[in-house]
C-alpha cells in the first residue's frame, strides 16, 4: 500500500480520478491505526448509559425553548437579540454534534432516544437523516481520503470564501434546500448514490419531501402573519446560529494531512472551555472519536487520558487552533500540497511514515 | 454436516461479551449473553469486514466497532445502518467446560 503522490491538482468528487487512485492504492476501507487498550478497559469505556444524555438533552431543549420563547416575546425590540443568539445557537450548532452522536448511537444506550434526537437534530441543521447518516459512515471508513470522503470540510487549494459564508450557513443552508427539493422531486445524485444504498434511498426522498412541506407551511405562515418571526424559529436559525459549528468543526481536520490511514495524522483534538464542549459534546476529542467511534461522547474525556501518551499533543485552545490552521490555509492557497505535519511524543507508536509523505517536500513539522 | 469444533472454554468469555475464533481460515465470533447463554455467528461484520469480536454486546445486540452498525447475534438479523445483510449463524452447545461450534 501506498500514499498518493502528487495527485495535484486534487479531485474531490466521489466519482472522479482520486476516487478510483484511492481504491487502487489501498487508501479505501483500509485498516486504521488505533492504540492498543485492553479489551476489559475498552468494554468499560464503551458502555451506553441513558442519564448522561437525557440529562443534557434536557438542558438543551430547555434552554431551546427558553430562548425561543423569549426571543418571540421581545420580537420587535433590541431584547430579543441575546435571546436569538442563544436560541440560534442551539438550532444552528448544537445541532451539529446531536445529530452526530445520535447517528453513531452511543449518545443513548436505548435506540429510540437516539432515533428521535438524531431526527429533531438532523431538521435543524438541514441534515438528510438518511444522507448523511450514509455519508458519515464513508467519513469514517475514509477519513480525509481525496476521492472517498463527503465530508471534507475545507479542500484544497482553500475556499476561504466559503469557508468565511458557513460561519453564517449561507452556503451549507442554500446546498441543503437544493438538496431537499431535488430529493423531493425523487432525484438521487451520482453522488449520493455512491454511499447510500439503493433500498435506503427512498427514505432520503420521504425526508426530503416531509421536510419541505414543513418550509413551506413555516414560510406560508409568515406571509399570512407578515413577519419574520417563523423564520425566525424555524430554518433562519440554521444560519445565525451557524457560527460555534463552523467555528468547532474546521479544528476536526483543518491543515492536517490528506491521505494517511492513521487518525493521529489527520484530526485534532482541541481543549475546550465547557460552554463549547456541552454545545459540541465532547467532539473536541476528535481523534479519539475517530479512532474508538464506539466510546460516547461522555467518555471521550477519560479516553483521552488513557491514550494520550500514543497522540499528538492535544492543541490547547480553539484560538491556538486557529493560529496554526489559518496560516496554513494561507499557504495552501500558494501550494496546496503544504499541510501540518502532526509530531507524536517519544512515548508514542511511530507514524508509518510512507503513509506521510505525500509530498515530502512541501510537508512541514509544526 | 460438519462435525462441532471446540472454541474456547466456557469461561474465557465473560457475560455479556463476545470473543473471536479462528478456524481453518474462517473468523467466527463467539457469544455469551447476560443469560449465559453461548452463540456463534461469523466474525466479520457483514458492512465493511471488520471483527465484531472488538464490539460492544449489549443484551442480544452486537454492535460492530467501525460504523456502530448492530446485529442480533442471536439470530443474526441486520438491525441497524450501515448494515444491510444480516449474519450467518451457527449452533453452539457447552460441553464439559467447552464451547462447541458447529462451523459447517
Amino acid at each position: 500500500m501506498t500514499a498518493m503522490t502528487s495527485a495535484s491538482p486534487r479531485d474531490y468528487s466521489l466519482t472522479g480520478r482520486d476516487a478510483q487512485l484511492a481504491v487502487e492504492n489501498g487508501l479505501a476501507a483500509a485498516e486504521w491505526y488505533h492504540t492498543e487498550i485492553p479489551r476489559k478497559q475498552m468494554k468499560e469505556l464503551m458502555q451506553r448509559s441513558d442519564q448522561p444524555a437525557i440529562r443534557d438533552t434536557i438542558i438543551w431543549l430547555g434552554a431551546l425553548i427558553l430562548s425561543g420563547a423569549g426571543g418571540a416575546w421581545f420580537w420587535g425590540s433590541w431584547w430579543c437579540v441575546p435571546f436569538f443568539f442563544v436560541y440560534g445557537t442551539l438550532y444552528g450548532s448544537s445541532t451539529d454534534s446531536r445529530w452526530h452522536e445520535c447517528g453513531h448511537g452511543t449518545a443513548f444506550r436505548t435506540q429510540w432516544m437516539n432515533d428521535a434526537v438524531y431526527q429533531l437534530a438532523c431538521f435543524m441543521i438541514m441534515r438528510n437523516p438518511v444522507t448523511w447518516r450514509w455519508s458519515h459512515t464513508r467519513h469514517h471508513t475514509d477519513t480525509i481520503i481525496v476521492g472517498r470522503d463527503p465530508e471534507i470540510a475545507v479542500m484544497r487549494p482553500p475556499d476561504l470564501l466559503r469557508v468565511v459564508l458557513n460561519f453564517f450557513g449561507i452556503l451549507d443552508a442554500w446546498h441543503a434546500m437544493t438538496d431537499m427539493v431535488r430529493n423531493a422531486v425523487g432525484l438521487i445524485s451520482a453522488a449520493e448514490k455512491t454511499f447510500i444504498p439503493e433500498q435506503e434511498q427512498p427514505k432520503a426522498i420521504r425526508v426530503a419531501r416531509i421536510w419541505l412541506a414543513i418550509y413551506i407551511a413555516t414560510i406560508a405562515l409568515a406571509l399570512y402573519l407578515h413577519s419574520w418571526l417563523p423564520l425566525m424559529l424555524i430554518g433562519l436559525p440554521r444560519l445565525y446560529g451557524a457560527w460555534h459549528h463552523v467555528m468547532t468543526g474546521l479544528l476536526q481536520h483543518g491543515g492536517l494531512a490528506e491521505n494517511v490511514i492513521d487518525h493521529r495524522l489527520n484530526s485534532r483534538t482541541v481543549y475546550m472551555n465547557p460552554v463549547s464542549r456541552f454545545i459540541y459534546w465532547n467532539m473536541n476529542y476528535h481523534v479519539e472519536h475517530h479512532m474508538f467511534p464506539m466510546v460516547p461522547y461522555h467518555a471521550l474525556p477519560k479516553l483521552h487520558e488513557m491514550i494520550k501518551h500514543d497522540l499528538p499533543a492535544p492543541t490547547p485552545s480553539i484560538l491556538a487552533g486557529y493560529r496554526e490552521m489559518i496560516p496554513a490555509f494561507l499557504r495552501q492557497l500558494r501550494n496546496e500540497d503544504y499541510f501540518l505535519k502532526r509530531a507524536l511524543p517519544p512515548t508514542a507508536r511511530p507514524y508509518r511514515e510512507e503513509l506521510h509523505n505525500d509530498n515530502p517536500v512541501a510537508a512541514a513539522a509544526e | 454436516m460438519s462435525d462441532w469444533v471446540e472454541a474456547c472454554a466456557a469461561g474465557d468469555i465473560d457475560e455479556e461479551d463476545v470473543m473471536r475464533f479462528d478456524h481453518a481460515g474462517r473468523t467466527f465470533a463467539i457469544y455469551r449473553s447476560p443469560d449465559d447463554e453461548y452463540f456463534a455467528t461469523d466474525g466479520l461484520c457483514t458492512h465493511e469486514k471488520v471483527h465484531l469480536a472488538d464490539g460492544l454486546v449489549m443484551d442480544d445486540i452486537i454492535e460492530c466497532p467501525k460504523h456502530n452498525g448492530r446485529f442480533n447475534y442471536k439470530t443474526g438479523d441486520a438491525r441497524g445502518a450501515p448494515v444491510c445483510v444480516s449474519l450467518r449463524t451457527y449452533p453452539v452447545k457447552v460441553n464439559a467446560g467447552k464451547v462447541l461450534v458447529q462451523v459447517g
